[in-house]
């Protein structure tokens, strides 16, 4: 019962910082840095 | 669950994670918008095919940016798979857990199970995700300091890369050879042992182990059932013994402790929906 409510408080927990984020425009900084290639990732910056 | 399956979800998960070949003709990466969606495992996004972010690439640029905002988005979509899924992730959907696992395959002519400091290593990658994925990325500014100095899969992408655009080989100094180096590390380690980057040093992994026994997807063993012959931890690649902790941190979900099971005492559970003998119970005396 306990592990029932803890995991739908995670589930309520993690849509909630998913929708502050999308209204911060965080999705948008995510994808600028995806879509251009990481020199630290690969080991060249 | 059978391992034939099992190969066959990582291999789908695999492909639909790096889906848009065009980058391997094209040398550069991926441009489309699905990029804004972190994936569930571990799958750089300098990866040619990579259709998606990757979480903990993702996680460090939030963290290590001038302009500092609290990562609410990757870490909400951090949260939610961990919710769901827990290490199942690692099983079932890491593309970097599948390289590993057909490395392991490669038959040598001794497959080490474990070894004396292995219950301590194991804590490593608790420190990698502190410290080098979440502290010293906020101190350190425009440093994603985990893919920057220890990640294999980013050099992996990189490699790709620069096979499809050779100019990049040109510029590839001391920090790719000492990422290579890791690299080569945990390719020949993974031959030997099972998953050495999975049970040593992946943040992706310690920061879902948090959730391996609140998540929706989990283990049970029914005490009735269990007759106590230790086939299930005998069995088990990650040195988890199921009949005493199911819902261990290090339990991957892969099943092959309900395939070796004799009387099918171990299962996949939900928090949803409990039978009366459940998880983490001890087993029944002989």
């Amino acid at each position: 019962m306990k592990q029932r409510g803890l995991f739908f408080a995670l589930l309520v927990l993690s849509a909630a910082l998913i929708a502050v984020g999308c209204a911060q425009g965080q999705p948008a900084a995510v994808l600028s840095k995806a879509i251009t290639v990481c020199l630290e990732c690969i080991g060249i910056g | 669950m059978d391992k034939k399956k099992r190969l066959g979800v990582q291999a789908v998960a695999a492909l639909l994670q790096n889906a848009d070949f065009r980058g391997f003709f094209t040398g550069r990466v991926s441009q489309i918008p699905t990029k804004a969606v972190c994936v569930p495992g571990l799958n750089c996004y300098s990866c040619p095919s990579a259709v998606g972010a990757c979480p903990i690439g993702a996680l460090q640029n939030a963290l290590s940016s001038y302009s500092f905002k609290f990562p609410y988005y990757v870490l909400g979509l951090l949260l939610f798979f961990g919710a769901l899924l827990g290490r199942a992730v690692c099983g079932f959907l890491c593309p970097f857990g599948l390289l590993q696992d057909l490395l392991h395959k490669i038959p040598f002519f001794k497959k080490i199970k474990t070894f004396r400091a292995d219950k301590y290593l194991r804590f490593v990658k608790y420190a990698v995700l502190v410290l080098l994925v979440i502290v010293l990325p906020i101190f350190v500014k425009l440093t994603p300091v985990f893919c920057k100095y220890l990640c294999p899969s980013g050099t992996l992408a990189g490699l790709l890369l620069a096979f499809s655009d050779t100019r990049l080989f040109a510029l590839f100094g001391s920090r790719f050879m000492w990422k290579a180096c890791i690299l080569g590390c945990v390719v020949l380690a993974s031959v030997l042992l099972y998953r050495p980057f999975c049970k040593y040093l992946c943040p992706l992994g310690a920061l879902y182990a948090l959730f391996n026994r609140v998540a929706l997807v989990q283990m049970a063993t029914d005490p009735a059932a269990c007759v106590g012959c230790g086939k299930c931890a005998a069995a088990c690649d990650m040195c988890v013994d199921p009949s005493k902790t199911p819902n261990s941190a290090e339990c991957i979900r892969c099943g092959k402790c309900m395939t070796v099971c004799p009387t099918q005492a171990i299962r996949y559970t939900t928090p949803l929906h409990r039978r009366k003998q459940t998880e983490d119970a001890p087993p029944a005396e002989e």
